[in-house]
């Protein structure tokens, strides 16, 4: 009785574990995945420019109550695969105080957040605006050689949003 | 003064685009079966259509099988009748048979239904891009790239808050009508982006085969092309709050050079100084 | 347990009829024995329902029209929600675990549950719930109005109520875990000689299966509510794309909890419908293993189609195929139980008393609901459908008609042998008619309704939903006024009436019935000697 006590206790234990890797699995072949994981912006493994292909990024604005203007300088970029890209955006504080946000990034289609490697963003920490303050703030990415094909049109999004209790 | 500029905008707009037409072109909602979906306005919405037809006859004819085999059983087999009860309780062959049938018969719709998903999901080589962002409990709407790329607008219930609140006989379009509606030319691709600025929205204009939940922070994207014009209507499809039976979608869609002349016309009112001042700039949602 | 020798000759002799213990109010206060716990959990839901019911005819009163006469948009939201919160944990799922109480140790001849004292702890931790929940609509701000899913980051902005909406869940959820928990050892543990698992009858299997979900699944639910309750309350952002979160996942986490508890409220009906149909069709079930595996593969396929649910929060391609192919498989298993009901009653010798009619019913109606579920599967029509009244005339014809029905049908099949009293048979008759009747009056046209582009939980709508609105509302008034017949039968039945005999139906079997009408309060101190008859040979 103990002893298949015992194998039951283990049994159910073990299989409380093995759910771990199951529904991983599950989430990175449906795809849910990248719920999970952060953007990779680490390695960026050098590939070559893949001039034969064109994507057209466009960059979109978003202010989450938030006092600040918030735009692209350009609405749309041309981009190649592999290419090294730089974009700007300017913020400006409307207030005549010092507000600090964090800019959140999205994309659309969702997929395409995988094939995204940004080097360079203002999303990568807080940003504290001056009252009245306007800053043009860059960002640097590269959109890697292993973006589908039929993968021609990307939105980059951001949404900034105050941080409160940082002024 | 916003209210007489948002008066002017909108018999702008109403001149622009054609009065006449597009409220001939509105009847369409009304004259929609009431039993069924609307009538498609785009290819998307009719391959979605077909396949709700597909279903909805497949499940019709397994519907008649098996309760016929059921309702045949209640007429014959009762006791009343001097049926005796056979005693048999299982059949490999039927037991197996009726498990592979119906794989089949899932195949079956499996096969067209991943086609349309895919298609769904293709948001590329889009003509225009609009953003549609989610408020409680109106709809910001921002021309992002394509002709008219810069407008910017707010739209909101234009159905007067006093009839929601007595007990009169609402009009046609009642909690279905907006002050500022998206115009979008006939043919064309048009890809819409939402997000939300609160809490999660959604948007929904049936006839044209699109909804996409607005997520507050994030965007998302989903597309339509209508392929005839009128007006389509839609609403918010996600619990938003108190009024969320309030905040509308409507849809003209239009003929190119219509579209060209109410993109003009908005052009030429976000340029004028005044309505500059009232509006912030396009990409900011305050 | 089976090891202690016995003499088992005896199954059902000299017992008494009297409890020994406080009276009064303290012997319910006080109550471990699972017949009393049986019957403080069905008289504890019928008083949830009942009330659950009026906050829905205040909606359907509301949508009678269009334009705003009963309520506000705000009222009506909070009313949704808590509709759905009280019919779902308060009414259908105890009333569930009160039919286990009352008839799995009678079915597996077990003298009680397995943990009597905390089988008192779980029902008693309702009401306190059902205060926390139902008292929420007094507070300021008033009760929760985020949908009965309770979506952040519309729920992270309610106000107090939402807080008491979280603690009730969590209370409930506590309660259902330990009755499942106690259903599971009484299942295993304390089943009369001779009955092995694939001997018991098929209530105790869909029970023993319904146990684990709840096990499995419950602790997700408070997860999913404690974090918002964090949310709200300590600057945490799991649903917060400010501070890194995503609302999606709220709706991840909830509906891992969600679809499973689907099933939590589904397949105890399978159970009850096949202990009757079997019993009025003089018949042995058909396929009994099938019927077996069919409702464990639902129970596993529920684990990995959660996201069906979701289709519209924008999911890659991938993953609307995936799991518009695991749901669209749910209906192959659930398609050989409904075959298997019929091949039943396929040249049986059949007769339709209460119970009967009830999971005749609901066979047919539970059917056509899951007709629009295979239709809710397809991802891409699903997208037009979803938050519609599509949706909601779908999920009331499997719980109303599904749920509802089958809890119906197995109160007068074993009120009998509760009370000791047959009922009043025409009056149970004429319950179902009506209710069948009004059931599909109600909720037949949302279907149409849902279509035409009618979303869910709004107080208001276009004059072109009107006439549909108009019927529905006929309806659900109609339905809601024939559930005090049903109070009317039971009380009547207890108050006495022709005595029933221990059988109580010409072809019932099981253990069940070798007990004495009114079941004793002891049954089964000395385990009984089963015998299957019928199915296996």
């Amino acid at each position: 009785m103990l002893v298949r006590l015992a194998i039951a206790a283990v049994g159910m234990f073990g299989f409380g574990f093995a759910l771990v890797p199951f529904y991983e699995k599950i989430c990175e072949v449906t795809g849910l995945r990248n719920l999970l994981v952060s953007n990779a912006s680490d390695n960026a493994e050098n590939t070559q420019v893949d001039t034969t292909r064109n994507i057209v990024v466009e960059m979109d604005a978003n202010t989450h109550s938030l006092a600040w203007r918030f735009k692209p300088l350009q609405s749309n970029v041309t981009v190649h695969p592999g290419q090294l890209v730089r974009v700007d955006y300017e913020i400006e504080n409307t207030l005549d105080r010092a507000v600090t946000g964090q800019a959140i990034p999205s994309y659309g289609p969702k997929v395409a957040e995988r094939h995204f490697r940004k080097l360079e963003c203002f999303c990568f920490t807080q940003q504290t605006l001056g009252p009245k303050e306007k800053r043009i703030m860059p960002v640097v990415f590269v959109i890697d050689g292993t973006a589908p094909v039929d993968m021609n049109e990307i939105t980059l999004s951001y949404t900034f949003f105050e941080v409160a209790g940082k002024g | 003064m916003t209210n007489n500029a948002a008066l002017l905008m909108k018999k702008t707009v109403q001149a622009a685009a054609g009065l006449g037409g597009i409220f001939a072109a509105s009847a369409t909602w009304a004259a929609n079966s009431k039993y069924n979906f609307q009538e498609p306005a785009s290819r998307m919405a009719a391959d979605i259509h077909d396949l709700h037809m597909w279903m909805i006859w497949i499940c019709l004819i397994i519907f008649v099988v098996v309760f016929g085999f059921m309702f045949y059983s209640i007429y014959a087999h009762r006791k009343s009748k001097g049926a005796v009860a056979a005693q048999f309780h299982e059949s490999t062959t039927v037991e197996i048979l009726w498990t592979v049938i119906p794989v089949l018969i899932l195949v079956g719709m499996a096969w067209p239904a991943t086609k349309t998903v895919l298609a769904q999901k293709d948001t590329t080589n889009a003509d225009i891009t609009i953003k549609a962002t989610g408020y409680q409990w109106k709809w910001g709407y921002d021309y992002i790239k394509g002709e008219g790329e810069g407008i910017a607008f707010v739209s909101t219930l234009s159905t007067p808050r006093g009839q929601l609140e007595f007990g009169e006989y609402p009009g046609e379009n009642y909690l279905l009508e907006v002050d500022n509606p998206v115009v979008v030319p006939i043919g064309k691709k048009v890809r819409i982006l939402t997000t939300a600025q609160d809490v999660i929205h959604a948007w929904w204009v049936p006839a044209l085969g699109v909804k996409q939940d607005a997520i507050p922070g994030f965007i998302r994207d989903t597309w339509f092309r209508a392929d005839r014009e009128g007006v389509f209507r839609g609403v918010c499809a996600e619990l938003c709050g108190k009024d969320h039976g309030y905040m509308p979608i409507e849809v003209h869609v239009v003929s190119e050079e219509k579209y060209a002349a109410w993109v003009a016309a908005q052009k030429q009112k976000s340029a004028a100084p005044a309505a500059a001042a009232a509006q912030p700039a396009p990409a900011s949602a305050s | 347990m089976s090891a202690v020798p016995h003499d088992v000759a005896h199954g059902h002799d000299h017992h008494d009829d009297h409890h020994h213990g406080p009276t009064g109010l303290m012997r319910w206060i006080t109550a471990t024995n699972h017949k009393d716990i049986g019957t403080m959990y069905l008289i504890f839901s019928f008083i949830m329902f009942l009330s659950g019911g009026v906050m829905a005819l205040t909606l359907r009163a509301e949508l009678f029209q269009p334009g705003l006469q009963v309520v506000q948009p705000e009222f009506f939201n909070q009313l949704t929600t808590m509709h759905g919160l009280v019919m779902v944990f308060g009414a259908i799922m105890p009333a569930f675990v009160g039919f286990a109480n009352w008839m799995l140790p009678l079915m597996v001849g077990a003298p009680d549950m397995a943990f009597a004292r905390m089988n008192n702890w779980s029902f008693w931790l309702l009401p306190p719930a059902a205060i926390l929940l139902i008292g929420s609509f007094f507070v300021p701000g008033g009760a929760t109005a985020a949908g009965w899913t309770l979506y952040a980051p519309l729920s992270v902005q309610m106000g107090m109520g939402m807080d008491m909406a979280i603690f009730a869940i969590h209370i409930m959820g506590a309660s259902s875990i330990m009755g499942a928990i106690n259903i599971v050892v009484t299942i295993l543990n304390m089943r009369a000689p001779g009955m092995t698992l694939m001997k018991m009858p098929l209530f105790c299997w869909t029970w023993l299966i319904t146990a684990y979900l709840l096990i499995a699944v419950m602790p997700v639910l408070a997860g999913a509510v404690t974090m918002v309750l964090t949310d709200r309350h300590f600057g945490t952002t799991f649903f917060n794309a400010a501070g890194g979160g995503d609302p999606v996942l709220y709706q991840h986490v909830f509906w891992f909890f969600g679809h499973p508890e689907v099933y939590i409220m589904i397949l105890p009906a399978f159970g009850i419908v096949s202990q009757i149909i079997p019993t009025f069709a003089r018949k042995p079930l058909f396929g009994y293993a099938s019927m077996v595996y069919a409702t464990a593969s639902i129970a596993i396929l529920s684990f990995v189609v959660w996201a069906h649910h979701m289709f519209t929060t924008g999911m890659p391609a991938k993953t609307q195929i995936f799991f518009m192919y695991a749901t669209m498989l749910i209906a192959v298993p659930t398609g050989v139980k409904v075959f298997n009901w019929i091949a039943t009653m396929w040249r049986g010798s059949m007769t339709f008393e209460t119970p009967m009619l009830f999971s005749v019913g609901f066979i047919f109606v539970f059917t056509l609901g899951g007709f629009t579920g295979l239709m809710l599967s397809i991802a891409p029509v699903d997208i037009q459908y979803q938050d519609t009244y599509f949706v909601v005339a779908h999920f009331h014809y499997v719980l109303v008609a599904g749920s509802l029905f089958a809890l119906f049908a197995g109160t007068y099949y074993w009120l009998p042998k509760w009370t000791g009293y047959m009922y009043d048979e025409k009056l149970g008759k004429r319950h179902f008619w009506l209710s069948m009747i009004f059931f599909n009056v109600t909720f037949f046209p949302m279907h149409f309704l849902g279509l035409a582009g009618m979303q869910r939980r709004v107080p208001d709508y276009n004059p072109m939903f009107a006439d549909f609105n108009e019927l529905a509302t006929v309806g659900a008034f109609g339905f809601g006024l024939t559930q005090l017949l049903f109070a009317y039968v039971i009380i009547k039945c207890i108050r006495g009436g022709e005595k029933a005999t221990a059988q109580v139906w010409e072809g019932a079997e099981g253990l069940e019935w070798t007990v004495p009408s009114p079941a004793p309060h002891h049954t089964f101190e000395v385990p009984p000697v089963f015998e299957a008859k019928g199915h296996h040979h």
